[in-house]
Protein backbone atom coordinates (compact mmCIF):
# COMPACT_ATOMS: atom_id res chain seq x y z
CA UNK A 1 0.00 0.00 0.00
CA UNK A 2 1.36 3.37 -1.05
CA UNK A 3 1.03 6.60 0.92
CA UNK A 4 -1.14 8.98 -1.17
CA UNK A 5 0.31 12.22 -2.46
CA UNK A 6 -2.04 14.34 -0.35
CA UNK A 7 -0.49 12.98 2.87
CA UNK A 8 2.98 14.10 1.80
CA UNK A 9 1.65 17.49 0.67
CA UNK A 10 -0.07 17.99 4.03
CA UNK A 11 3.14 17.16 5.86
CA UNK A 12 5.13 19.57 3.69
CA UNK A 13 2.55 22.34 4.14
CA UNK A 14 2.69 22.00 7.93
CA UNK A 15 6.49 22.02 7.87
CA UNK A 16 6.43 25.13 5.64
CA UNK A 17 4.07 26.81 8.11
CA UNK A 18 6.55 26.11 10.94
CA UNK A 19 9.36 27.61 8.87
CA UNK A 20 7.22 30.64 8.04
CA UNK A 21 6.50 31.15 11.74
CA UNK A 22 10.22 30.93 12.54
CA UNK A 23 11.13 33.46 9.84
CA UNK A 24 8.45 35.89 10.98
CA UNK A 25 9.13 35.75 14.71
CA UNK A 26 12.86 35.17 15.12
CA UNK A 27 15.14 38.16 15.50
CA UNK A 28 18.38 36.18 15.61
CA UNK A 29 19.78 35.92 12.07
CA UNK A 30 20.90 32.30 12.58
CA UNK A 31 17.51 31.20 13.91
CA UNK A 32 15.93 32.95 10.93
CA UNK A 33 18.14 30.95 8.56
CA UNK A 34 16.93 27.77 10.28
CA UNK A 35 13.38 28.76 9.34
CA UNK A 36 14.42 29.32 5.73
CA UNK A 37 15.96 25.84 5.76
CA UNK A 38 12.67 24.35 6.94
CA UNK A 39 10.76 26.04 4.13
CA UNK A 40 13.25 24.90 1.48
CA UNK A 41 13.09 21.38 2.89
CA UNK A 42 9.31 21.38 2.61
CA UNK A 43 9.59 22.49 -1.01
CA UNK A 44 12.01 19.64 -1.76
CA UNK A 45 9.66 17.16 -0.14
CA UNK A 46 6.87 18.42 -2.41
CA UNK A 47 9.04 18.07 -5.52
CA UNK A 48 9.96 14.47 -4.74
CA UNK A 49 6.38 13.62 -3.76
CA UNK A 50 4.91 15.00 -7.00
CA UNK A 51 7.55 13.19 -9.03
CA UNK A 52 6.91 9.92 -7.23
CA UNK A 53 3.15 10.21 -7.70
CA UNK A 54 3.68 10.52 -11.43
CA UNK A 55 5.97 7.52 -11.50
CA UNK A 56 8.89 9.55 -12.80
CA UNK A 57 12.29 10.54 -11.48
CA UNK A 58 12.10 14.14 -12.75
CA UNK A 59 11.02 15.26 -9.30
CA UNK A 60 14.27 13.89 -7.90
CA UNK A 61 16.25 15.91 -10.44
CA UNK A 62 14.41 19.08 -9.43
CA UNK A 63 14.93 18.28 -5.74
CA UNK A 64 18.68 17.95 -6.35
CA UNK A 65 18.72 21.38 -7.99
CA UNK A 66 16.76 22.74 -5.04
CA UNK A 67 19.16 21.22 -2.53
CA UNK A 68 22.19 22.71 -4.28
CA UNK A 69 20.54 26.14 -4.35
CA UNK A 70 19.66 25.94 -0.66
CA UNK A 71 23.18 24.97 0.32
CA UNK A 72 24.62 27.89 -1.68
CA UNK A 73 22.12 30.22 -0.03
CA UNK A 74 23.07 28.98 3.44
CA UNK A 75 26.78 29.45 2.75
CA UNK A 76 26.29 33.07 1.69
CA UNK A 77 23.81 33.67 4.53
CA UNK A 78 26.25 32.42 7.15
CA UNK A 79 29.01 34.59 5.67
CA UNK A 80 26.70 37.59 6.04
CA UNK A 81 25.93 36.58 9.64
CA UNK A 82 29.63 36.38 10.48
CA UNK A 83 30.29 39.79 8.92
CA UNK A 84 27.28 41.18 10.81
CA UNK A 85 28.79 39.90 14.03
CA UNK A 86 32.15 41.49 13.23
CA UNK A 87 30.62 44.90 12.63
CA UNK A 88 27.93 45.04 15.30
CA UNK A 89 29.00 42.38 17.82
CA UNK A 90 25.39 41.23 17.54
CA UNK A 91 23.55 38.96 15.11
CA UNK A 92 20.03 40.18 15.84
CA UNK A 93 18.74 41.50 12.55
CA UNK A 94 17.59 44.74 14.19
CA UNK A 95 21.27 45.57 14.68
CA UNK A 96 21.73 46.06 10.96
CA UNK A 97 19.53 49.07 10.29
CA UNK A 98 21.85 51.23 8.18
CA UNK A 99 19.78 50.65 5.05
CA UNK A 100 16.39 51.31 6.64
CA UNK A 101 15.11 54.71 5.63
CA UNK B 1 2.25 -1.09 7.67
CA UNK B 2 3.44 1.76 5.49
CA UNK B 3 1.03 4.07 7.33
CA UNK B 4 2.77 3.21 10.60
CA UNK B 5 6.13 4.13 9.09
CA UNK B 6 4.63 7.29 7.62
CA UNK B 7 3.24 8.24 11.02
CA UNK B 8 6.66 7.85 12.59
CA UNK B 9 8.33 9.88 9.87
CA UNK B 10 5.68 12.60 10.04
CA UNK B 11 5.88 12.81 13.83
CA UNK B 12 9.68 13.10 13.64
CA UNK B 13 9.56 15.85 11.05
CA UNK B 14 6.79 17.90 12.66
CA UNK B 15 8.22 17.63 16.18
CA UNK B 16 11.55 18.87 14.86
CA UNK B 17 9.94 21.63 12.80
CA UNK B 18 7.89 22.96 15.72
CA UNK B 19 10.92 22.91 17.99
CA UNK B 20 13.04 24.73 15.38
CA UNK B 21 10.42 27.45 15.35
CA UNK B 22 10.05 27.87 19.09
CA UNK B 23 13.07 26.45 20.95
CA UNK B 24 14.68 28.94 23.33
CA UNK B 25 18.19 27.67 22.75
CA UNK B 26 19.81 28.18 19.37
CA UNK B 27 21.96 25.04 19.61
CA UNK B 28 18.90 22.98 20.49
CA UNK B 29 17.06 24.47 17.52
CA UNK B 30 19.90 23.42 15.21
CA UNK B 31 19.81 19.85 16.50
CA UNK B 32 16.03 19.79 16.09
CA UNK B 33 16.58 20.91 12.50
CA UNK B 34 18.93 17.94 12.02
CA UNK B 35 16.13 15.74 13.43
CA UNK B 36 13.68 17.11 10.85
CA UNK B 37 16.16 16.72 8.01
CA UNK B 38 16.86 13.07 8.86
CA UNK B 39 13.10 12.49 9.03
CA UNK B 40 12.79 14.03 5.58
CA UNK B 41 15.52 11.71 4.31
CA UNK B 42 13.46 8.77 5.62
CA UNK B 43 10.46 10.20 3.76
CA UNK B 44 12.49 10.38 0.54
CA UNK B 45 13.50 6.76 1.03
CA UNK B 46 9.82 5.83 1.43
CA UNK B 47 9.15 7.45 -1.95
CA UNK B 48 11.85 5.29 -3.60
CA UNK B 49 14.16 8.29 -3.93
CA UNK B 50 17.25 6.59 -2.50
CA UNK B 51 19.76 8.95 -4.08
CA UNK B 52 18.02 12.03 -2.68
CA UNK B 53 17.75 10.42 0.75
CA UNK B 54 21.48 9.73 0.90
CA UNK B 55 22.36 13.20 -0.40
CA UNK B 56 19.97 14.76 2.11
CA UNK B 57 21.84 13.14 4.98
CA UNK B 58 25.26 13.96 3.51
CA UNK B 59 24.59 17.56 2.45
CA UNK B 60 22.19 18.80 5.10
CA UNK B 61 22.76 16.80 8.22
CA UNK B 62 26.47 16.47 7.55
CA UNK B 63 27.18 19.82 5.93
CA UNK B 64 24.62 22.48 6.72
CA UNK B 65 24.06 21.55 10.37
CA UNK B 66 27.82 21.46 11.01
CA UNK B 67 28.19 24.84 9.29
CA UNK B 68 25.39 26.25 11.45
CA UNK B 69 27.03 24.97 14.64
CA UNK B 70 30.34 26.56 13.64
CA UNK B 71 28.55 29.84 13.01
CA UNK B 72 27.03 29.70 16.48
CA UNK B 73 30.49 29.14 17.96
CA UNK B 74 31.88 32.07 15.98
CA UNK B 75 29.13 34.52 16.84
CA UNK B 76 28.00 33.56 20.33
CA UNK B 77 28.21 36.07 23.13
CA UNK B 78 27.85 34.24 26.39
CA UNK B 79 26.00 36.97 28.24
CA UNK B 80 23.12 37.36 25.82
CA UNK B 81 23.11 33.97 24.13
CA UNK B 82 19.72 32.96 25.46
CA UNK B 83 17.99 36.30 25.24
CA UNK B 84 19.00 36.84 21.64
CA UNK B 85 16.94 33.96 20.24
CA UNK B 86 13.74 35.20 21.82
CA UNK B 87 10.80 35.37 19.42
CA UNK B 88 8.90 38.61 18.87
CA UNK B 89 5.38 39.12 17.57
CA UNK B 90 4.46 35.51 18.24
CA UNK B 91 0.70 36.01 17.99
CA UNK B 92 0.79 37.70 14.59
CA UNK B 93 3.39 35.17 13.40
CA UNK B 94 1.12 32.35 14.54
CA UNK B 95 -1.79 34.00 12.75
CA UNK B 96 0.11 34.14 9.46
CA UNK B 97 1.44 30.58 9.75
CA UNK B 98 -1.98 29.10 10.59
CA UNK B 99 -3.55 31.27 7.90
CA UNK B 100 -1.11 29.81 5.39
CA UNK B 101 -1.99 26.27 6.40
CA UNK B 102 -5.73 27.05 6.28
CA UNK B 103 -5.32 28.44 2.76
CA UNK B 104 -3.16 25.63 1.39
CA UNK B 105 -4.59 22.47 2.97
CA UNK B 106 -8.09 22.71 1.36
CA UNK B 107 -6.36 22.98 -2.02
CA UNK B 108 -4.42 19.80 -1.23
CA UNK B 109 -7.57 17.86 -0.42
CA UNK B 110 -9.84 19.17 -3.18
CA UNK B 111 -7.43 18.98 -6.14
CA UNK B 112 -7.32 16.04 -8.51
CA UNK B 113 -3.84 14.77 -7.70
CA UNK B 114 -1.89 12.14 -9.63
CA UNK B 115 -1.83 8.95 -7.65
CA UNK B 116 0.63 6.59 -9.31
CA UNK B 117 3.13 4.31 -7.69
CA UNK B 118 6.67 5.64 -7.18
CA UNK B 119 9.14 4.65 -9.87
CA UNK B 120 11.75 2.20 -8.68
CA UNK B 121 14.79 4.23 -7.74
CA UNK B 122 17.29 4.43 -10.54
CA UNK B 123 20.23 6.65 -9.71
CA UNK B 124 21.75 6.01 -13.12
CA UNK B 125 18.69 7.51 -14.85
CA UNK B 126 18.83 10.59 -12.60
CA UNK B 127 22.54 11.03 -13.28
CA UNK B 128 22.06 10.56 -17.01
CA UNK B 129 19.30 13.15 -17.21
CA UNK B 130 21.64 15.63 -15.55
CA UNK B 131 24.07 15.20 -18.43
CA UNK B 132 21.46 15.13 -21.21
CA UNK B 133 18.07 16.80 -20.68
CA UNK B 134 19.14 19.14 -17.90
CA UNK B 135 22.70 19.79 -19.03
CA UNK B 136 22.41 23.57 -19.35
CA UNK B 137 20.69 23.95 -15.98
CA UNK B 138 23.36 21.70 -14.47
CA UNK B 139 26.18 23.84 -15.86
CA UNK B 140 24.44 27.05 -14.77
CA UNK B 141 24.12 25.55 -11.31
CA UNK B 142 27.83 24.84 -11.13
CA UNK B 143 28.56 28.47 -12.08
CA UNK B 144 26.12 29.60 -9.40
CA UNK B 145 27.83 27.43 -6.79
CA UNK B 146 31.20 28.87 -7.78
CA UNK B 147 29.80 32.41 -7.50
CA UNK B 148 28.26 31.63 -4.10
CA UNK B 149 31.55 30.17 -2.88
CA UNK B 150 33.56 33.22 -3.98
CA UNK B 151 30.91 35.52 -2.58
CA UNK B 152 30.87 33.76 0.79
CA UNK B 153 34.67 33.98 1.05
CA UNK B 154 34.74 37.67 0.08
CA UNK B 155 31.93 38.59 2.47
CA UNK B 156 33.27 36.64 5.43
CA UNK B 157 36.96 37.48 5.13
CA UNK B 158 38.57 39.93 7.51
CA UNK B 159 39.19 43.41 6.17
CA UNK B 160 42.70 43.45 7.65
CA UNK B 161 44.04 40.31 6.04
CA UNK B 162 46.88 42.25 4.37
CA UNK B 163 46.03 41.58 0.72
CA UNK B 164 45.81 44.03 -2.14
CA UNK B 165 42.01 44.18 -2.35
Amino acid sequence: MVIPLSAWLTLAALMFACGLYAVLTRRNALALLLGVELMANAANLNLVAFGAAQGSYEGQVMALFGMALTVAEVAVGLAVVIQLYRRHKDIRIDAASELSG
Amino acid sequence: MSWVVFGGVAATMLTGAVQVARSDDLVHAIFWLAFTLVGTAAGFAMMQADLIAVLQVMLYTGGVVTLMLFSVLLTRRLDSARASVASVGTSSGLFVAIGFAVLVLPAVFTSALPDGTPAIADSAAVAESFLTRHLIAFEALSVLLLAAMIGAIVIARRKDWGGEW
